[in-house]
Order: C-alpha cells, then structure tokens, then sequence
C-alpha cells in the first residue's frame, strides 16, 4: 500500500502542482512585504488563466499565452494598487470585490469567446538532457523532466530572497512595509514602491494562473483555480514573508494534492471529500502556527498617510 | 419604550444621511458604467440589458415573487455580516455558515418528523443558527486567540463545510429514497408540516402573490433586521461589539474584554448566515441538495450577502432595500441571458465592482464627515479617524 502511494510520480507531480502556488505566493511575499495585502489573487489567477489560455486556443503561440497573462495581470494589480495605495480603500474586502471580478468576468469572457469546454497543447515537458535519465530513486522523472513553467518557477524562488535581501530594491521594499514614515522621511517614494510591488504581484498571479491553464490542465473552465489563490496568500503567512518559506509550503501542499490525487487513483477506502478537504483543513492549522511568526510587516494592511 | 421615531429617522442628522447614501450610488453608478461597456464590447445594447433584467425581476408578479425569494438568504446573512464588520471581523464565511445551518436544520426537521409543525419549524430554525453560530465562531476564536487571519480561515472553512456536506448528502443523511441511484445528492424530504408557509399579501380585495414561491422566510429576515438593528444601536451587547469594531486599542482600554466580542459578533454572524440556510430549506427546497459544485446549494447568497451587507451601509435596515435589489440583479441576470446571450456571470462581476467601488468610496465619506464632525463637535475628530473598518485585518 504504501509503495503504491509514494510513487516517483506522486513525487514528480507535487514538484509541478507548486508551480502555480510559488508563482501566486512569490509575488504576493512582495506585495506584503511593501505593507499591501492582495487578497484579490485568486481572481486575478482567473484572468491569467483565461487569457493566457484564448490565447493560445487561438493563435497556438505559447509565448504569447505567456505575454497575455503577464498584461492582464499587471492590469489587474495596478487597478488594486490604486484601490489600496491612491484610494487607500480596506484592503481586504477591496480585494474580496477584486476576487469575485476576476471570478465572473472570466467566466463571463469564456462563456462569449469560447463556450464548451475545450483543451490546447499547452508547455511539452522538457527533459534536462543527461539529467532527466537518472533512474536512482527516480531522481530524473522527479526534478528533470517537467514543462518550463517549473523550471521558472523554482528558479524564481533564490531570485527573489536575493532582490528582496540584497538589493537597494529590496531594502525600500521591506522598508517601505517595515516603517513608512521613516522610508519617507529618507525620500523613498512609499506610494510608488507598493504600485511596483502590487503590480509585479498581479503579474505573478496572472503568470500562476496561466501555469494552470496552459502547462499543467491545458483547460479551462469556471472557477479553475477554486481557491488555490486565497492558499497561495496563507502561504506567504506560512512561509514567514521569506521566498524560501513560501517554497516550503508551496511543496507541502503540492505534495497533498499529489497524495490526495493518488489515494483517489488507487482507491483506498477514504472518503474522497476528505481528502479534497485535507489542504484547506492544514492551511487553517497552519495559519495558526504562523501567527506566532514576528516577521509580518509592520505596515501590512495599514494605507500611509504622510504627516500623521 | 422602543423609540420609533428615532428607529425610522435615525439619531444621525438628515445631512449625515445623504452623507452615507451618496457614495453607495455613486459606487453603483461606477459599476453600472463599467457593465455598460462590457455589454457594448460583447455587441450588446446596455439599454436592452437593463430593460430585460428590469423585466426579469420585477416585471410580473411572479418575477417580482422570485427576486423576494432570492433576496431572502442575501438578507439573513447581510444582517449576520452587518454584526461581524461592525466587530471589525471580517467574515468571508457566509458560505459555509449557511451550509452548516442547513445541515443542521434538516437533520433536526428530519429527526423530528413526528412532532407538531411549529416545534418542528421552532427547533429547526434554533438548530440552523447554532451550528452556524458555532461554525462561524470557530474563524473568531482563532482571530481573539490565535491572531489568525478571519478573511482567509472563514474562506477555508467554506471549502471545508462544502466537503462535509458533500460527504453526509452522499452518506448519512442521503434520501434513503434515492441510495444505490446515482442522482443529485440530497436528503429525504422534510414533512409537510415543518415547511414554512407561503407568505400572500391582502391588498383589499387583491391577493398579491398567492401563486408564487414567497415565503414566511422574508417576514422572519425583516423582523430579525430590525431586531440587529435595535440590538447594534440601542442595547450595551451592540454598543460594545460596534466599540471594538471602531477602535480596538479603546475599547481595550476602557475595559473590554476584545476577544470575547470578536468571538460573538462572529457567533452571531454565522448564526444569521445558518438561518440564512435553514430558511432556505424550510421555505423553498423542503430538503438539502447540491450539485457538488460549492455554490451548489447556496447560489452564492454567502458572498452576495456580503455585497448586500456593504452596500446597504452595514446596517441592517439598509440591508433590506440592498438584498432585494441584489436578489433583482441575480433573477433579471437570467432573463438577460436567455433575451441578450450575454452569461448571468456578468452579475458575479458587476458585485465585485460594487464592493470595490463601495470600499474606495469610504474616502470621500470619511473626509467629509471628518470635516463636518471637526467643525461641530471638535473633539470627536479623533473618534472619526479611528473608525476604519477591519483596520487589524
């Protein structure tokens, strides 16, 4: 039995199930890091997903999947950057109506442009040459042979640590979720840090949603991420607000979902809505333990308001 | 002595009034625009759409019967998050509060089968809001203590609930009727004497309504808003939840024990959106069904409640005006998309514009009223600025 779970597949497949968490989360680590909680990612994975996905559905181009689902996200992202930055608007209700946009629109779009449920060729998968052979422990099938979106992904993760510690940007950033009045007084423009990192978190968000639609799925279909979105904002909670925190919970949850996939194929006798139950039940466990973290930003949440 | 006049008028000048309807229309006008050009980007006319929709909600009395059977979950959960964001809790979990209500509710109908209508009717409607209470407490237990974030732990214990009931329509509680037949999964119908009755309006010699759908469910929702009403405004429980709603630290300081409000404005508000489930099942369904999907039994009135809710000011009065016409947009959606082919998800969009647009409005209201506040009572200024909304998200 337990062979028949913890198969090199079940691993391989947790490896590509976190490339839309560490897309989504990544680029949500940045928007809390400058103080602006995004709870509007699952709407805007939505639009990713279709964008990206008519994209390709129309004109094959994977790349230009790609480019769809960066516009459109990036679009998304500013619109809630002026709602919380310019508008300083409650940030998470605001994102609840950014949420459910994302969610009817794209339904709404894919009602009109496309209709029934159809299918692409999304990312083939990628075989490191020389690597993805490995055959000890299943090694190769496990981290060497996946579409590109994961390769990104993964590589995206010590990336960001290094922009978000070692870089003058990444020192605004924090400083800016840390201390605003004190980054302001040292003449960083607070307002134009949390558009920048709002937006790229929305960029990231569309680009997690099309990893969906056109490389993992290679459908789509209404509410296709069904709350992965709000997961991914737990996680960046759960990781500590560090990258390689969020890749931490990125991986343990790919690995349920892989796991829950499996039990469903194998058939062992567990009730299947508690397995599809199990990653919601371990964020909320989760989020419990890292409510003792002392890393959150300062500023989360707060809109700054010079001279108060 | 209930104070009526000032029930119906409110203690707040005509001025502060307008104050607080302004935005809510201007955020609706910002919305509809927006509608507007997606209609025209899809190559269909604005006018024809609100025509339809108008039509389809409130065109026949039949029409106008459905959207008052559509506003009535949107209500019952508007009044629960009217409490919770008064508490400053932001309570995303209308959804699954409901969905325990409901399970709750027709377990005690079904067990109870024997007994006499209205005990049956009383029990069921008391079971609901417990376990919707109890539910909903759960996110504001983990908020008080833990310092768990209620927007996302409310938001996964929805997706939890909708597995649960999943897993007891499909097992336990499945219609015994229906085991071995791979139908819609439900539980056995509730008897006759435990449905809530329809609801006829005596007009003179005119019965409104005596062919339709409405129910007793409206009466009870309405009643029970005023009752928030009364109980947030005129009563210490309502003056100490709305305390730590509108600051925090103050109301810590002046002695409030802050946990134990978070923990019953979040009873309270998931024992509305449990009624909210109940009454759907006593007054409509008359049993607990699904599609599996997780708006399947609840047609989203846990989050349409929350547009509701906001968009009626966070008072429970306004509330009623607010999920009648919330209940006109989702039953006139339907029209439209049979007469325009433009899908009723519009509607899902559009109240996510309402709620952005609502949220960013709060600004101007809260310049002008700081303004205004300042230069009557000077020393109220700084009550005013603390009164944001969920500030501790």
């Amino acid at each position: 039995m337990i062979e028949q779970i913890f198969t090199a597949s079940v691993f391989a497949t947790a490896i590509r199930l976190a490339t839309p968490y560490i897309f989504a989360a990544l680029g949500e680590t940045f928007a809390q890091r400058s103080g602006v909680l995004n709870l509007g990612v699952d709407g805007i994975m939505l639009m990713g997903a279709f964008f990206g996905f008519y994209a390709v559905f129309t004109t094959g181009n994977l790349l230009l999947g790609i480019l769809a689902a960066l516009f459109i996200g990036a679009l998304m992202g500013l619109a809630m950057a002026f709602i919380s930055v310019t508008l300083k608007a409650e940030q998470g209700i605001s994102g609840i109506g950014v949420y459910l946009f994302g969610l009817g629109m794209s339904e709404l779009l894919f009602q009109k442009l496309i209709g029934t449920p159809q299918s692409v060729s999304g990312f083939p998968r990628l075989n490191i040459p020389g690597l993805s052979d490995i055959q000890f422990l299943g090694i190769g099938e496990i981290f060497f042979s996946h579409n590109l979106l994961v390769y990104v992904a993964f590589a995206l993760v010590p990336i960001s640590a290094y922009v978000l510690n070692r870089t003058t940007l990444g020192l605004m950033i924090r400083a800016v979720g840390q201390n605003p009045e004190a980054a302001d007084a040292m003449g960083v423009n607070v307002a134009r840090v949390r558009y920048f990192t709002v937006t790229f978190g929305g960029m990231m968000a569309g680009l997690a949603g099309a990893s969906l639609s056109i490389a993992l799925l290679n459908v789509f279909q209404q509410n296709l991420t069904s709350g992965l979105g709000f997961i991914a904002v737990a996680l960046v909670y759960f990781g500590g607000w560090r990258p390689f925190g969020v890749l931490g919970g990125a991986l343990l949850f790919s690995f349920v979902n892989a796991l829950q996939l499996q039990i469903g194929a194998i058939g062992v006798n567990i009730p299947s809505e508690f397995a599809v139950m199990a990653p919601y039940v371990i964020t909320i466990i989760a989020l419990i333990f890292a409510s003792k973290r002392t890393e959150k930003p300062t500023a989360l949440t707060k809109p700054f308001e010079r001279g108060e | 002595m209930l104070p009526l006049q000032s029930i119906v008028s409110g203690s707040k000048s005509l001025f502060n009034r307008i104050l607080n309807i302004v935005p809510m229309l201007l955020a609706l006008l910002a919305a509809l625009t927006v509608a507007s050009f997606l209609l025209l980007a899809m190559n269909a006319n604005p006018g024809d759409a609100i025509h339809s929709m108008l039509q389809g909600a409130f065109g026949t009395e039949n029409a106008t019967a459905e959207t008052l059977v559509k506003a009535i979950p949107i209500l019952f959960v508007a009044i629960g998050i009217c409490i919770a964001f008064r508490g400053g809790v932001i309570n995303i979990g209308g959804e699954g509060q409901m969905i325990f209500g409901a399970l709750a509710g027709t377990a005690t109908a079904l067990a109870l089968a024997q007994m006499s209508g209205p005990i049956i009717i009383f029990a069921s409607l008391c079971g609901g809001f417990l376990a919707g209470a109890y539910f909903g407490a759960i996110a504001g237990f983990l908020k008080a203590y833990f310092n768990v974030n209620e927007i996302l732990s409310t938001i996964m214990l929805n997706q939890v609930a909708v597995q649960i009931m999943n897993y007891l329509l499909n097992g336990p509680l499945l219609d015994p009727a229906a085991a071995g037949m791979n139908n819609i999964p439900k539980t056995a119908r509730i008897v006759e004497q435990a449905e809530l009755p329809r609801l006829t309006i005596s007009l003179g010699s005119i019965e409104l309504f005596a062919k339709t759908r409405l129910h007793y469910g409206l009466i009870i929702a309405i009643f029970l808003a005023v009752v928030i009403y009364i109980l947030l405004w005129r009563t210490t429980i309502g003056y100490r939840i709305r305390a730590v709603g509108l600051n925090e630290r103050a109301a810590r300081y002046a002695g409030l024990n802050v946990q134990r409000q978070t923990v019953l404005a979040m009873f309270l508000a998931g024992g509305f959106a449990g009624l909210a489930g109940v009454v759907q099942v006593l007054g409509l369904q008359y049993r607990l069904q699904t599609d599996g999907s997780p708006a399947g039994f609840t047609g989203g009135a846990g989050f349409n409640g929350i547009v509701a809710a906001l968009f009626g000011g966070l008072n429970p009065l306004g509330a009623i005006p607010a999920s009648i016409f919330f209940g006109g947009l989702l039953v006139g959606a339907q029209k439209m998309q049979r007469d325009l082919g433009v899908s009723a998800s519009l509607i899902t969009a559009i109240n996510g514009l309402i709620v952005v647009f609502t949220v960013s409005s709060q600004i101007f209201r809260k310049r002008l009223k700081i303004r205004t506040a300042s230069q009557q009572f000077p020393d109220l200024d700084a009550e005013k600025k603390g009164s944001a909304l969920g500030q501790n998200v």
